[in-house]
C-alpha cells in the first residue's frame, strides 16, 4: 500500500504570454547551449527543449516545452480556433511522439524533456525566461499540497530504459549512453 | 573542430548539376572573419573582370557573418554578394532574420552559387544532404506561395527558405531575395534569377561550438539584456509614430519634392491608428533582443511584415498617405520587388510620362488613378511587359534605352544605383565623402557611428561625450566638443568620421551583426551595442582566436580595400565617384574635388582611387597588387593621392 500522507510540493510554471513572443528563438538557443556539455560549449535549437511553433504568415508565435515521450500517436486530433486564428493540430502539446519530430536528440532520435533546468547550484530561473525579453515566458513558483507517494524510482528507470530500448534497439540505446556519458 | 564557424561552405555550380561541400582555411577566417570579407575574396579570386554578371561564370554567395548563429544577440546577417548587372560592380546586400542561422547549424559558413540551370530548379538542404531540385512548378510563384510549397513539399516546418518572386524570375534589377520577414533587397535578386535558381530550402540540426564556452556565455547574456534595455538601438520607426523626419527632409515622387511642414500632429495620430489596426505584433530576428518588423494585416491582403524607411516609400514615391503603403507593399514584395529602388522607377516613369518623354502609347490601358497606376506598373515590370521591359533596368537603366531626354530624369543615382530621396541645401564634406565613395551604393550603409548634427547645449553635449565609449580614439571626443555647425569641421576630422562609419559596418557584415544594434545606431544617442573595444572580446571568446582592436581595426581595412581593388578591377574610378550632381543645392566643385583626394590619400589609395601596391602589401594583400599590375590598372609605382602631381595641380 502507498501511504497517504500529505506534503507541500513546489509547483514550478512557466507562463507563456504568445501574444509578446516575437520569435527570435532565444529560448531555444538558451536552452540547448545549457544542456550542452560542458555547459554552453555549443548551441543547436535541434537539441533544444522548448520550441516555438512559428508561423509568421499566420500570425502564429508559440513556445512550447518538451514534456513527455510517448510511443504512440493520438487517436484523432485537434484543431483549436482562438480569436479567430486557427492553429494547428499538435501546436499546443508537448509529447515528443512519433508523429512530428520535435522534441528527439538530432544523434540519436532520443526523446529530450524539459528539466527546468535543473542544477547544482540552482539557476534563478530556468534558461528560456532568462532568455526572454520579452516577457513572454515568465517563471512562477507555488506550493501546492499534494498526497505523497513512496518513491519507487528505480522501478521507473527499468520501465523507462525497457520502452526505449523496444523504440530504438539496444544498440542505439547503447551508443547513445555511451556517447553522453564520455562528454 | 572549428568555433563559432562551421569550416565548411557549400559550393554548387547549377550548370554541372554538381554539389560539393569543401572544408575552408582557418587563417583567412582571421584575415577576414566572414560574411562581405570572405566574399569579396572568393569573388576576384573566381570571378576575372571580364565576366558578364548575367553569365553563368558569375557567382552568387550567401555568406555568413562569422557570428550568425552563435549565442552573440543580433548577428544573423547573411551577406548575399555578386557582381552586379546594374552597374558591372560588387553588390552587396544584407538578409537578416533566420537563413543565414540556419546554413550554419547545417554545417555551412557560406553557400557558392555558380553556373544556370537548364530551368527553374531550387535547392534543397537539410544538413548533409543537398538536392538540386525541380522548380518548374514554382514558376511566376509569389514570395509567399513559393515559401509555404516548399515547406510543404519538404514536410518540414523548421525549413528556412530564401526565394525570389517573378520579378527574380524575369532577372528585374529591382529584383529582391526574401526568407520571411527579411530581404536581401538590393542588387542580387536579378543574378539569382539569371541562375534560374527560384529558391534556396536549407535546414540544419547541427551543433554550433564556442570556444570559451563560459565566458562567452556570461558576455552574451549581458549583452542581451543591454541590448534591450538600451532605447538608441533597434529601430525607432518600429515603435514611434513621429516620423516628421522622413516625411518632411526626404523629397517625394521622383525624389524631387519637399514638404517641409507636411507632418501635424493630427496625421500622426491618423497613422498611428491605422497602423495599430491592422497590426498583429512585432516580430524579431535570431537570437536578436529588439523586435522591428511589424507584421500587419491589411483588409483583401496577406499577412505581411516591413520595417524601417519601407514604411514610407511606396506613398511618398506616390504622394499618398500611409494607407497606401500598406497596401500596395503586400502585392510589391510577394512580387518579390526591393521597396526602396522600386517605387522611385515608377515615379521616374509617372515623370517621363507628364514630361511627354513617354506617352499614354507607352502606357496602354493605364488607369489614371496614380495608385492604380503603380498597381499597372508593378505587374508590367514584374512580367517585362511593354514598358515593364524598359523600366526592369532600374532608373539609369530605363533613362538610357529611353533616351530623348530622360537621361536628365535620372538625377537620383550614383554608380547608376537609386539612392535616397534626400535633397538638402548646403553641402556636408563628411556626407560627400561618404556618398560619393559608398560601394554598397546606399548612405545608410555607410553612414551611423558619427551624429549627422552637434549638440549645442555644453552641458547636453558633455554628457553625450561622457557616455560615447564606443570612439575608437578619443580625438573623437575632441571633434564632437568643438563642432558647432553641421558642414563645419576640420577636413581631417571629417575624412576620419566617414572612415571610421565605414569601419563599423565593414566589421558589421563581416560578423554578421545587424546595423540597428551597431554600426547604423552611434548616428542617435551615441550608445551602440557593439563597437571596436568588445568585438575583439567577442570574437576571441566565439572564435578562439585573439583579436585586439588594432588587428580588428586592420581587417576592417584589409576588407574594404579588397571591395575596392575588386570593384578598381571592375572599371571603378575617380570620375564615378560623384553624389547626385542635386543632392545639395549649393555645390564648391573645387573644394569637394580637393577633399576627396585628401580621403583617397588617407585610405593609401592613388589619386584615381585605387589602392597602391604598398597599400596592398600592407595588408597582406601582394596577390592582389600582382594581379592589378598584371592588368596593366597598377604600375607599381603609384604614390598616394596627395603626393601625385595632379593634386599639385588642384591646389593650384
Amino acid at each position: 500500500m502507498e501511504s497517504k500522507r500529505k506534503k507541500t510540493k513546489i509547483i514550478k510554471d512557466i507562463k507563456v504570454d504568445t501574444k509578446k513572443c516575437v520569435g527570435c528563438r532565444a529560448c531555444e538557443i538558451a536552452c540547448s547551449a545549457f544542456h550542452a556539455t560542458p555547459k554552453y560549449s555549443s548551441l543547436n535549437p535541434a537539441r533544444s527543449r522548448i520550441m516555438v511553433v512559428m508561423d509568421e504568415t499566420r500570425d502564429i508565435f508559440v513556445p512550447i516545452r518538451a514534456g513527455e515521450y510517448t510511443q504512440a500517436e493520438c487517436n484523432g486530433r485537434n484543431r483549436y480556433v482562438i480569436d479567430g486564428k486557427e492553429y494547428d493540430e499538435c501546436t499546443f502539446c508537448p509529447a515528443s511522439c512519433p508523429s512530428r519530430g520535435a522534441f528527439r536528440e538530432p544523434d540519436s532520435g532520443l526523446p529530450l524533456k524539459c528539466d527546468m533546468c535543473e542544477n547544482d547550484p540552482p539557476v534563478e530561473v530556468p534558461m528560456c525566461v532568462d532568455a526572454c525579453t520579452f516577457d513572454a515566458l515568465i517563471y512562477e513558483e507555488r506550493e501546492e499540497e499534494v498526497e505523497e507517494v513512496k518513491e519507487k524510482r528505480e522501478d521507473d528507470m527499468e520501465l523507462a530504459f525497457k520502452s526505449l530500448v523496444k523504440k530504438h534497439g539496444l544498440k542505439k540505446v547503447k551508443d547513445t549512453f555511451a556517447r553522453l556519458s564520455k562528454g | 573542430m572549428r568555433y563559432a564557424e562551421t569550416g565548411f561552405q557549400l559550393e554548387v555550380d547549377l550548370s554541372k548539376g554538381s554539389i560539393d561541400i569543401v572544408e575552408t582555411d582557418q587563417r583567412e577566417t582571421e584575415s577576414l572573419l566572414g560574411g562581405i570579407g570572405i566574399n569579396a575574396k572568393l569573388l576576384y579570386d573566381r570571378v576575372p573582370p571580364e565576366t558578364d554578371p548575367w553569365s553563368p561564370d558569375n557567382l552568387l554567395i550567401f555568406g555568413n557573418g562569422l557570428l550568425n548563429g552563435t549565442c552573440v544577440p543580433g548577428a544573423n546577417r547573411v551577406s548575399v554578394d555578386t557582381i552586379a548587372p546594374v552597374n558591372g560592380l560588387m553588390g552587396h546586400s544584407l538578409m537578416g532574420g533566420f537563413f543565414g542561422p540556419e546554413m550554419k547549424l547545417a554545417g555551412y559558413d557560406r553557400i557558392v552559387i555558380r553556373g544556370e540551370a537548364p530551368d527553374l530548379v531550387y535547392l534543397a538542404i537539410h544538413n548533409d544532404k543537398v538536392e538540386i531540385r525541380d522548380a518548374k512548378h514554382l514558376r511566376g510563384r509569389g514570395m509567399v506561395d513559393t515559401q509555404r510549397l516548399i515547406k510543404e513539399e519538404l514536410n518540414d516546418k523548421g525549413v528556412w527558405v530564401a526565394a525570389i518572386g517573378p520579378a527574380g524570375e524575369n532577372k528585374v534589377i529591382m529584383a529582391s531575395i526574401d526568407c520571411g520577414n527579411s530581404s536581401a533587397a538590393r542588387t542580387v535578386g536579378p543574378v539569382m534569377g539569371a541562375k534560374k535558381l527560384k529558391a534556396i530550402a536549407v535546414r540544419g540540426t547541427r551543433d554550433v561550438y564556442l570556444a570559451h564556452p563560459a565566458e562567452a556565455w556570461e558576455m552574451c547574456s549581458r549583452l542581451r539584456k543591454e541590448l534591450d534595455a538600451n532605447p538608441n538601438v533597434g529601430d525607432w520607426m518600429a515603435v514611434d509614430e513621429d516620423d516628421s523626419f522622413h516625411h518632411n527632409n526626404f523629397s517625394w515622387g521622383n525624389a524631387r519634392t519637399r514638404q517641409k511642414n507636411y507632418w501635424s500632429e493630427g496625421l500622426e495620430e491618423r497613422w498611428r491608428n491605422l497602423k495599430h489596426d491592422h497590426m498583429d505584433r512585432w516580430t524579431g530576428c535570431w537570437n536578436c533582443p529588439k523586435s522591428c518588423h511589424n507584421l500587419m494585416q491589411w483588409p483583401n491582403r496577406r499577412k505581411f511584415s516591413y520595417k524601417c524607411y519601407g514604411k514610407d516609400t511606396y506613398h511618398m514615391a506616390a504622394f499618398q498617405e500611409l494607407d497606401f503603403t500598406y497596401e500596395i507593399l503586400p502585392i510589391a514584395m510577394d512580387l518579390g520587388f526591393d521597396s526602396y529602388s522600386t517605387p522611385q522607377v515608377i515615379a521616374f516613369a509617372l515623370e517621363l510620362l507628364e514630361a511627354g518623354i513617354l506617352t499614354e502609347k507607352d502606357f496602354p490601358g493605364m488607369p489614371s488613378d496614380v495608385r492604380q497606376r503603380f498597381y499597372y506598373l508593378l505587374q508590367k515590370i514584374a512580367f517585362r511587359d511593354g514598358i515593364g521591359d524598359v523600366l526592369a533596368h532600374g532608373v539609369s537603366g530605363a533613362a538610357a534605352i529611353i533616351g530623348n531626354g530622360a537621361e536628365e530624369f535620372d538625377h537620383n543615382t550614383v554608380k547608376k544605383f537609386e539612392q535616397l530621396p534626400v535633397k538638402l541645401g548646403k553641402l556636408n564634406p563628411a556626407y560627400f565623402l561618404m556618398i560619393a565613395t559608398c560601394e554598397d551604393m546606399a548612405i545608410t550603409q555607410i553612414e551611423g557611428s558619427f551624429p549627422q548634427d552637434p549638440i549645442k547645449d555644453p552641458k547636453l553635449r558633455e554628457e553625450f561625450i561622457k557616455n560615447w565609449i564606443s570612439v575608437p580614439d578619443k580625438k573623437f571626443h575632441e571633434w564632437f566638443r568643438q563642432w558647432e555647425k553641421r558642414d563645419q569641421l576640420p577636413d581631417q576630422a571629417m575624412i576620419e568620421i566617414s572612415d571610421w562609419n565605414e569601419c563599423m559596418h565593414y566589421l558589421d557584415d563581416s560578423l554578421g551583426l545587424c546595423g540597428f544594434v551597431s554600426s547604423f545606431r552611434g548616428q542617435f544617442g551615441g550608445t551602440t551595442g557593439y563597437h571596436v573595444w568588445n568585438m575583439p572580446q567577442i570574437i576571441t571568446h566565439t572564435l578562439g582566436i585573439e583579436f585586439d582592436k588594432d588587428k580588428l581595426w586592420e581587417v576592417f581595412q584589409r576588407n574594404r580595400t579588397l571591395v575596392r581593388a575588386l570593384n578598381n578591377r571592375l572599371g571603378l574610378r575617380r570620375f564615378m565617384e560623384r553624389p547626385p550632381e542635386d543632392h545639395w543645392a549649393v555645390r564648391d566643385e573645387e573644394y569637394e574635388q580637393q577633399l576627396l583626394t585628401k580621403y583617397y590619400d588617407f585610405k593609401g589609395w592613388t589619386f584615381d582611387g585605387i589602392p597602391t601596391k604598398e597599400t596592398l602589401e600592407k595588408l597582406d594583400l601582394g596577390y592582389v597588387a600582382e594581379d592589378l599590375i598584371k592588368r596593366d590598372i597598377l604600375t607599381g609605382d603609384e604614390v598616394t593621392a596627395l603626393k601625385d602631381d595632379k593634386a599639385k595641380k588642384e591646389k593650384e
